[in-house]
């Protein structure tokens, strides 16, 4: 093995009462590619987070050449060679590429910025590297793949010798993701030594030359790629066999969400088109993408948040206009959010009160809120879906993710749904409480409700979909039974290759 | 229409905007920089209102003119730090913070003017200002006396312009301070501070808002009255807009402000039958037609009344 | 040292933050007495006789309360859906005007009965329409409402100017610029004789009341709340924004407007370009006193009336200038923002 460029010892850092850093060791030798792996919440991005300065660990030290990093001092870390490329990107929208990659390297008192020599240095890193980009164009002007070599490029411009990618694929496409590998590799083989965060399996596997696997905050293994296979990490990362939910078979009923060619519009783009699909009673339809797709202007035309352009939506085999939030609701259409603490819940209010909120038709009387009714709902969905850490009185904003996900199912599955949208309705959340979201979801589908996920998440929509299509670039991809299904050809069709697509698997 | 062009060949016409341009274009200046950090500065009414009575107080008092100048920026500075601490250090809402220092600085103003000046009345003048004639230039037949026959602080109003479009636009300064506005959390990972960042433009800003008030008593007018600064500060915010967060736009926007200001005040003295606060009433009206015309095409520094906090998103 | 977000409020120090922000704003400005070279305990004992020494100050009091109450009720139902309308001012002279124009002249012949009542019902609509420019633009064009809202004063006190300067102009205030005074008719009963207090504070108190009731027990309540703690969240629970933010811009001008037809039929009986000095943006400092709460308003307005009224007695005696007032009463405003602050955050090193 070469000699370590970066050594971490015995890192600890504590948040109230959650150690999520419990004695980290590890290290990083020249020109090499490590996997960081582990669920969400493992403490993976904290780690990262302390290397490059922006927490300060309570204890352990960074070394980089042998020489400790003052800790704290993001400043410090970029001297030192260290590069950090976000997860979300940190970059400036309103701003040229050249500006965002230029913010902080000069002396700030400079009369005059170098914009030429900055420029020329530019293109040559990003010619050394394959990562063609306009330095002039504006950021926001740019396509996601786009911005985030923008984002490699910052860190490559800072003279970086050790960069850090935290989920470097979790925006981009199949494509644009092997392509990033690749040109992660020839980096490697430059001599830059590489760190990236992941919880893929696949990518990790294929990427790495070795593996360090944390979960709770601590070092639970570490492998070179060649010795371990998938299985193995698998495990390693959840800690036990992963229990899910077994989905039992169920006869679909009668059809009753329908869309055809349906297409939106957003600001002169477009954003969804020609999109189709049916949905039955009692059964779980999939549709899996990378995000950033149209999922989410999908789930908003089904909410009643986002009107259509164009396209006819059959609801219960009737055609209906556009709907609102209230029609929706009214239907009997239940929703999830995408975004738990954005649209799901309003933190400053309390559980009764986001309980209520979406039917405050049925809970009032002659305008006036009726509060105990309220508070008797809230209670009923505390009890039966396990919600904990609140009162219905409490404030919403004190729950976890995963109790405030569970409230929001509960307050769209107590009324028995005959339809339910839910988008990424696992997102973030521990295993425990995936879990837990999961049965609820398959409870309702056995008592005949019909079932619209949306994921990004492959194995979650494998273990609970019936039907799975694929959404790219706003279009959606004929069905495919999930008995058919397996990982190559749901990969195929989020990356646009529907000709695998069995014919008799997409007849209605 | 003779009216008209008769006020428009005047050279007195041109000569007034400048000097009605003036303090609006520090002001305007001032709560751009702010926000091209990121934070709305609704301090600025008070702050101009402050540095207009303590500018004029320590001339009052015997400092030379430029003294007073300074006086009023480093009155401006204390509240920018006031503003800072509001807004950045604790992250407060832009909106209340600046309205309170505003109520703060204007009510406070008052307070140390009548303690100087107990009673109401005719309140008591300096020497303020005088045009300076640019040679050659001032000697021009119309443009002379239009253009250049300016006080001081208007000359340094226009190079304070000039430099501040090259400081934002040209020197890793300005770069660290957009990126700031724009997102505080990619500077804060690149190695600038944007609570530094936002602290220094702030305070700056504020000092620049203060030498705008400056400018109405130690030059347009000698004396200092309540009120006077009349909404001079909410126009500013309105330029800014106007402006796209460009001083150069900003530069231009006050002038033409001005001209319709300047162009009202003649019509005023010839047009009869129509009552004189219509005429009063055009500065506020273009304003709002001015925020209503820009605001969905400007590009709005992304991170504007955001506040920033480490490890926060 | 930094700052993190507190898991729990206790109760105690929502209550004890408005209380640690006046004691704050009053320790600061004993330091500007005290410099202008005045006892600082005596000047404070002064401005407490000037509030409450006698009937007539006390009920004087009481009578600066009442418009303060209803700015402040304008501000409070406006900040707590974040809409941030900041031209109560302007929404005062405007209802002002209204009812000196329909008062005077217009609708003089009515009886009492039924003139007050649509007399107050007109201020308040006045004050209504003021709003709704500044709202429009905002949801057509997206421009920030605050110097709309702002800008909206200047005008409204012009086009006051203009019409007392014009055609309700009293031919019989010796040239002054002076709105015809109401009918005498059409002025508010006293609540308490031989002094200026009249039904307007009973009117603002069951109005607070009513406030607090509509925010608390209502739909509409619940749906602006939702609307300004978080719009997208409200906006996917089917909240309509726009139609809840026009309710609650009615419902605040309305308020700012009412303020000020209740000073002209309580008080002034006509209308001049300095009825008011400052009641709508002191409406501002009243509303986040009170945490914009409806109830607290109240007292907020109280607190604020006392520091007006006192320093005209305090400075008479001590020659302190009465700004010293609005001096305190914005730096309350001011140390009620830290105050609240730390009653979200705590310091932890």
């Amino acid at each position: 093995m070469t000699t370590p460029v970066l050594d971490i010892i015995g890192v600890s850092k504590r948040f109230g009462d959650n150690l999520a850093n419990d004695g980290i060791s590890m290290s990083l030798g020249k020109g090499e590619i490590v996997a960081l792996l582990g669920e969400n919440g493992a403490g993976k991005t904290t780690l990262m987070s302390i290397l490059f300065g922006h927490y300060v660990p309570d204890d352990g030290q960074i070394r980089i050449d042998g020489e400790e990093l003052p800790p704290g001092k993001p400043r410090a870390a970029i001297g030192a060679g260290v590069g950090m490329v976000h997860q979300h990107f940190s970059l400036a929208s309103n701003l040229t590429v050249l500006e965002n990659v230029m913010t902080g390297t000069e002396q700030l008192w400079k009369l005059r910025s170098a914009t030429e020599e900055a420029r020329k240095k530019l293109v040559g890193i990003a010619e050394r590297f394959g990562l063609k980009v306009d330095p002039d164009a504006r950021l926001g002007d740019l396509s996601v793949g786009e911005q985030q070599r923008v984002e490699i490029l910052k860190a490559l411009y800072n003279d970086a010798r050790i960069l850090i990618l935290d989920e470097p694929t979790a925006v981009l496409t199949n494509i644009e993701a092997e392509r990033m590998f690749a040109t992660l590799k020839d980096m490697a083989r430059q001599g830059l030594s590489l760190i990236f965060i992941s919880h893929k399996l696949d990518e990790v596997m294929a990427a790495a030359h070795r593996i360090v696997v944390l979960r709770g905050g601590k070092v639970v293994a570490e492998r070179k790629a060649s010795e371990t296979n998938k299985a193995e990490l698998a495990e390693l990362m959840v800690g036990r066999r992963v229990t899910r939910p077994v989905r039992e078979p169920s006869t679909p009923g009668a059809v009753v969400l329908e869309l055809r060619d349906l297409g939106v519009r957003i600001g002169g783009v477009e954003r969804l088109k020609n999109v189709g699909f049916v949905l039955r009673e009692g059964e779980v339809l999939g549709i899996i993408g990378v995000s950033g797709n149209g999922q989410a202007p999908l789930a908003r035309v089904l909410s009643g948040t986002l009107a259509r352009t164009s396209g006819e939506l059959l609801l219960y085999g009737e055609a209906v206009g556009n709907l609102s939030v209230g029609d929706v609701v009214d239907a009997g259409i239940g929703r999830i959010p995408e975004d738990r603490n954005g649209e799901g819940a309003i933190g400053e209010m309390s559980i009764w009160e986001n309980a209520v909120l979406e039917r405050l038709p049925a809970y009032s009387r002659n305008g006036l809120v009726d509060r105990k009714a309220g508070m008797a709902f809230a209670k009923s969905i505390i009890d039966a879906f396990d919600v904990r850490g609140g009162t219905p009185a409490s404030g919403t904003r004190l729950l976890s993710g995963g109790n405030m996900q569970k409230l929001i199912l509960g307050r769209n599955l107590s009324h028995r749904p005959r339809i339910l949208i839910a988008a990424q309705p696992a997102r973030g959340l521990d295993e425990g409480a995936v879990a837990a979201v999961h049965a609820r979801i398959l409870e309702a589908r056995k008592a005949g409700t019909a079932v619209l996920l949306i994921s990004e998440d492959l194995d979650e929509v494998i273990s609970l979909a019936d039907r799975i299509q694929a959404i790219v670039g706003g279009r959606l991809s004929p069905p495919v039974n999930a008995e058919e299904a397996d990982a190559r050809l749901l990969g195929l069709m989020m990356s646009g290759d529907w000709s695998h697509i069995a014919e008799a698997a997409h007849a209605p | 229409m003779s009216v008209v062009f008769d006020i428009l060949a005047s050279a007195g016409l041109w000569a007034a905007i400048l000097r009605i341009a003036t303090p609006l274009i520090f002001g305007t200046l001032g709560a751009l920089l702010c926000e091209r950090a990121g934070v709305l500065n609704l301090g600025i009414e008070g702050i101009m209102t402050f540095g207009a009575m303590i500018g004029w107080l320590a001339v009052f008092h015997g400092a030379d003119l430029w003294t007073g100048v300074l006086v009023a920026a480093i009155s401006g500075t204390l509240f920018g730090v006031l503003h800072s601490l509001l807004t950045v250090t604790l992250g407060l809402s832009q909106h209340v913070s600046g309205l309170g220092v505003t109520l703060f600085a204007s009510s406070f103003s008052y307070y140390v003017f009548r303690l100087v000046v107990p009673v109401a009345g005719t309140p008591p003048t300096v020497m303020p200002f005088q045009p300076i004639d640019i040679p050659a230039l001032s000697s021009l037949p119309f443009i002379g006396p239009a253009f250049f026959t300016q006080t001081a602080p208007t000359y340094l109003a226009i190079v304070i312009a000039l430099i501040m479009g090259y400081i934002i636009f040209r020197t890793p300064v300005g770069l660290a301070i957009r990126m700031t506005g724009e997102n505080p959390h990619a500077a804060e990972a690149q190695g600038v501070n944007p609570m530094k960042v936002r602290y220094g433009a702030v305070i700056a800003g504020s000092a620049l808002m203060a030498v705008g008030g400056a400018f109405l008593t130690l030059s347009a007018f000698n004396s200092f009255f309540p009120t006077m600064v009349q909404g001079r500060g909410w126009i500013c915010i309105a330029l800014v807009v106007f402006a796209s967060w460009r001083p150069g736009r900003a530069l231009f926007g006050a002038l033409l402000f001005a001209f319709f200001d300047a162009f009202q005040l003649r019509l005023q003295t010839v047009v009869e039958g129509v009552p004189y606060q219509i005429f009063l009433m055009t500065p506020y009206i273009l304003s709002i037609f001015a925020l209503a015309l820009m605001a969905r095409r400007a590009r709005v520094p992304q991170a504007l009344m955001q506040p920033y906090r480490r490890g926060e998103r | 040292m930094r700052l993190e977000r507190r898991e729990h409020r206790p109760l105690l120090l929502l209550i004890g933050a408005p209380v640690a922000a006046i004691v704050a704003a009053l320790v600061l400005s004993g330091i500007l007495i005290a410099i202008a070279g005045a006892p600082v305990f005596e000047a404070y004992r002064r401005i407490l006789i000037g509030a409450f020494g006698s009937r007539l100050s006390a009920t004087e009091t009481l009578t600066r309360a009442t418009p303060l109450i209803l700015t402040g009720l304008a501000a409070a139902v406006a900040f707590r859906a974040r809409l941030w309308n900041i031209g109560a001012e302007g929404q005062f002279y405007l209802g002002a005007i209204a009812v000196a124009a329909f008062g005077s002249k217009l609708l003089a012949d009515l009886p009492g009965p039924i003139l007050i009542p649509l007399l107050l019902i007109i201020g308040a609509t006045a004050g209504m329409m003021l709003i709704l420019l500044p709202l429009w633009l905002r949801l057509r064009f997206s421009v920030d409402e605050v110097v709309t809202s702002l800008l909206m004063n200047f005008i409204a006190v012009l086009f006051v100017s203009m019409l007392i300067d014009g055609v309700l102009k009293d031919p019989l205030a010796f040239g002054w610029p002076q709105s015809q005074p109401v009918a005498d008719h059409a002025t508010l009963p006293k609540l308490i004789a031989r002094s200026r207090l009249h039904i307007g504070l009973a009117i603002a108190i069951v109005l607070a009341v009513v406030v607090y009731l509509i925010q608390s027990r209502t739909v509409f309540g619940m749906q602006s709340r939702a609307a300004g703690l978080n719009p997208q969240g409200a906006f996917f629970a089917g909240v309509p924004l726009g139609r809840t933010l026009v309710k609650v811009a009615c419902l605040s001008g309305g308020l700012a407007g009412l303020a000020g037809a209740i000073e002209v039929m309580g008080v002034k009986g006509y209308v001049t370009t300095d009825l008011s000095p400052g009641f709508g943006y002191a409406g501002i400092v009243v509303a986040m006193l009170a945490n914009l709460n409806p109830i607290g308003v109240v007292f907020a307005a109280l607190f604020t009336a006392i520091m007006f009224v006192g320093a005209d007695g305090m400075s008479r005696s001590l020659g302190i200038p009465t700004y010293i007032a609005d001096v305190t009463v914005a730096l309350s405003l001011l140390t009620m923002l830290v105050a609240l602050f730390f009653t979200q955050y705590r310091i932890r090193r």
